[in-house]
């Protein structure tokens, strides 16, 4: 199949699935290679999330954590990190708590970031879900939308230029399409044929917008015809066919044949962030709709079939990441502040007149409480 | 020792910089094989080749952003902006990225891309090839801000630029493109930054400019002398961070000082050079700071030789001061 033809996709039948809803192999498509410790492994990132993002809403609610966002329903979308080495690079989004798990990094330092404290390894310079690991190779996380693809397509092209096979993912949601960065990224892979790979979560909503806002096209993956690179259309609750589509564009960005657009279908099943609330603006039949296509109940369906899962396997994960959650949780609230001198850091590599002059200034003052403690 | 305008001497720096550091890419709209519209890549496409020296699609958004993404996976980028007035499509990529990359990521991310982009007008370029958006970027924090000169400066501050590991916006006067001349070596040397330099001495005003308007506060101090008043001439250079310490000391040495740019006079550059000097100086000002900069006024293509600070105004303002 030609790029063009790949990238023409616009309709349902179109949606690569490889899962029913009960997590059946649907008869007649392939399967892509995971092994059983690899589908494990999936399974534990995948209810990790789950049961983290369930704990920060609650201590959010409770006052303690002042931000946080949940991605109930989309886990599977955060695996298209699947086929990735260590020594790719990933610039996400702030919705993909599995990339991040999947990668390597831990709950503690998950935590620590949350809470801004003196051991967040970004040393409390944003606010909650900003994470940056430098060495997972994943990419300071930005509020504003889309800023990350043409930074996601520099990389790609300076892995390019340095004769690597290394590859670049990017993600973000369907309503960053409407950005600009969004346009000028696509088309910027599309011209250097960057190894780059773009995940689009369309999970429906933007905060209140609807998909029919963002777009008069039919599809997000359609738009890829216009950069001249494939487009993929992907049922993002499927984790064996999102994992089977990215296969295909890591694969294709490894042997230089340039970057693929692929559009995870998902949704959104609760709020944008802590702050939303989706009863003003949707039907609340409408998550309820999508409670059947549940992506973790269709992998727990898929390996129970296969015999690897059992209820006790579950519950010991969920015990296990309960009992870290609340070990570094703990600590996490117990870790003060970052050291007030610490602000005038990494503004640049060496502390210019100005600053060390305001530094100075600032220390000789009077501390300021935090109006904001959350304990 | 050869002589070269700003332009020759840019080039000769990227030249120096992309033999000695491979990992170096010059990107930007039509800096390949037609060596960019000023003609400041020349000559690179064909010895460093496509993959380094890339023609991007128009779209500045793209080649800053692109240029984080470079910079952060460890290369060295030099992004041109064709014109400093086109840089606005980037300016989100500038401020909240590119300037905030290292501070929000805890210091994990370095992001040392220096974008080059000529500035000013004097060209007859109209609103949209003059204008001088160098404050706007001296207030984001992150970020520095260089301005020569002159080809000697333009050539040791690029190179210095290039070998730190900040981003840094070079701007380039572009009326004095070719104006300016100058023995340039032809070795490698670099000028270092946040470092201003006194041009001239003199006793009893100071003029401070940068970039196109340091020639126009020269001819300013020759014409004063003509009349028997000494000024002395800084050129700044580096804009973020600036050199405190030495207009601090002229100005408290004269008691008077008169700051001039084009860009316009409202929350410019030179309101936080005054406002710091009159924290340091006041006791040694015998007079108000005078300010001779652009008007309020977006540029203006007809009007433009009334626009820009000249000679002749700075002069006034020079009097002005003195009489004060």
């Amino acid at each position: 199949m030609s790029a063009v033809e790949v990238a023409a996709v616009q309709t349902d039948d179109d949606l690569r699935r490889v899962l029913d809803d009960d997590g059946k192999v649907i008869s007649g498509v392939t399967v892509p290679e995971v092994s059983d410790e690899e589908l494990h492994h999936l399974f534990d990132t995948m209810l990790m999330v789950r049961i983290v993002d369930e704990r920060m809403m609650r201590i959010q609610r409770q006052g303690k954590l002042g931000f946080y966002m949940k991605s109930l329903g989309e886990e599977a979308t955060h695996l298209s990190v699947f086929p990735l080495r260590q020594d790719d690079w990933i610039y996400p989004s702030y919705r993909e708590q599995g990339a991040w798990f999947w990668r390597g990094y831990t709950i503690e330092q998950f935590l620590n970031q949350l809470f801004g404290n003196c051991k967040d390894a970004t040393k409390g310079r944003q606010m909650p879900v900003h994470h940056s690991a430098n060495w997972l190779n994943m990419v300071s996380i930005s509020s504003p939308v889309g800023t990350q693809i043409p930074q996601a397509v520099g990389t790609a092209m300076g892995m390019k230029a340095s004769g690597t096979d290394q590859v670049a993912m990017t993600f973000f949601g369907e309503g960053t399409s409407s950005t600009g960065e969004f346009h000028v990224g696509m088309n910027f892979a599309g011209v250097s044929k960057a190894p780059a790979i773009f995940v689009i979560r369309n999970n429906g909503w933007a905060i209140s917008t609807g998909t029919e806002k963002q777009t008069a096209a039919k599809s997000f993956a359609s738009k890829a015809i216009g950069y001249g690179m494939p487009g993929v259309r992907v049922d993002g609750n499927d984790i064996l066919a999102v994992i089977q589509v990215a296969n295909d564009a890591v694969a294709r960005a490894r042997a230089g044949e340039g970057p693929t657009l692929i559009e995870c279908v998902t949704y959104r099943v609760e709020g944008h962030s802590s702050s939303d609330d989706p009863s003003v603006y949707r039907n609340p039949a409408e998550p309820e709709a999508w409670g059947p296509r549940d992506p973790l109940n269709r992998l727990r369906g898929y390996m129970k079939n296969k015999r690897l899962w059992t209820e006790g396997m579950e519950k010991e994960i969920s015990d296990r990441c309960n009992d870290e959650i609340s070990k570094y949780m703990a600590l996490a609230e117990a870790h003060g502040a970052p050291e007030v001198e610490s602000m005038f850091d990494d503004v640049y590599q060496d502390l210019p007149w100005h600053l060390k002059e305001q530094k100075e200034y600032l220390l000789s003052q009077a501390r300021t409480k935090n109006p904001h403690l959350h304990n | 020792m050869p002589t070269m305008n700003i332009i020759q001497a840019v080039n000769n720096a990227l030249r120096i910089q992309m033999a000695l550091e491979p990992k170096s890419i010059v990107l930007g709209e039509d800096v390949g094989k037609f060596g960019g519209v000023f003609r400041a890549t020349s000559g690179l496409y064909d010895e460093f080749g496509e993959e380094r020296v890339i023609d991007t699609p128009l779209a500045e958004a793209g080649i800053i952003g692109a240029a984080i993404g470079m910079a952060v996976y460890g290369m060295r980028p030099i992004p041109e902006i064709q014109f400093s007035d086109f840089i606005f499509p980037a300016f989100d990529q500038i401020v909240n990225e590119l300037a905030k990359f290292r501070y929000r990521s805890g210091g994990q991310y370095p992001c040392p891309v220096v974008i080059r982009t000529p500035v000013g007008g004097g060209i007859r370029g109209g609103h949209y090839h003059s204008q001088s958006p160098e404050a706007l970027f001296v207030h984001t924090p992150g970020i520095k801000v260089v301005i020569p000169s002159n080809p000697y400066d333009a050539k040791g501050l690029l190179l210095s630029c290039l070998r730190q590991d900040d981003p840094v916006l070079f701007m380039e006067p572009k009326k004095i493109y070719r104006a300016s001349r100058g023995d340039v070596p032809e070795n490698d040397y670099t000028v270092e930054l946040g470092k201003a330099k006194v041009t001239r001495e003199g006793d009893q005003v100071t003029l401070i400019a940068y970039g196109a308007m340091l020639h126009v506060i020269e001819e300013a101090a020759a014409k004063a002398a003509e009349i028997g008043i000494s000024c002395e001439v800084i050129d700044l250079r580096t804009l973020m961070p600036f050199d405190i310490e030495t207009i601090t000391e002229s100005v408290t040495k004269n008691g008077r000082a008169v700051m001039v740019h084009e860009a316009p006079q409202t929350c410019g550059y030179g309101a936080e050079i005054c406002s710091s000097l009159y924290e340091r100086c006041m006791a040694h000002l015998e007079a108000p700071i005078g300010r001779v900069c652009g008007f309020d006024t977006p540029f203006p293509y007809s009007l433009e030789h009334e626009y820009m600070p000249n000679a002749a105004r700075v002069l006034g303002a020079i009097r002005k001061t003195l009489e004060w």
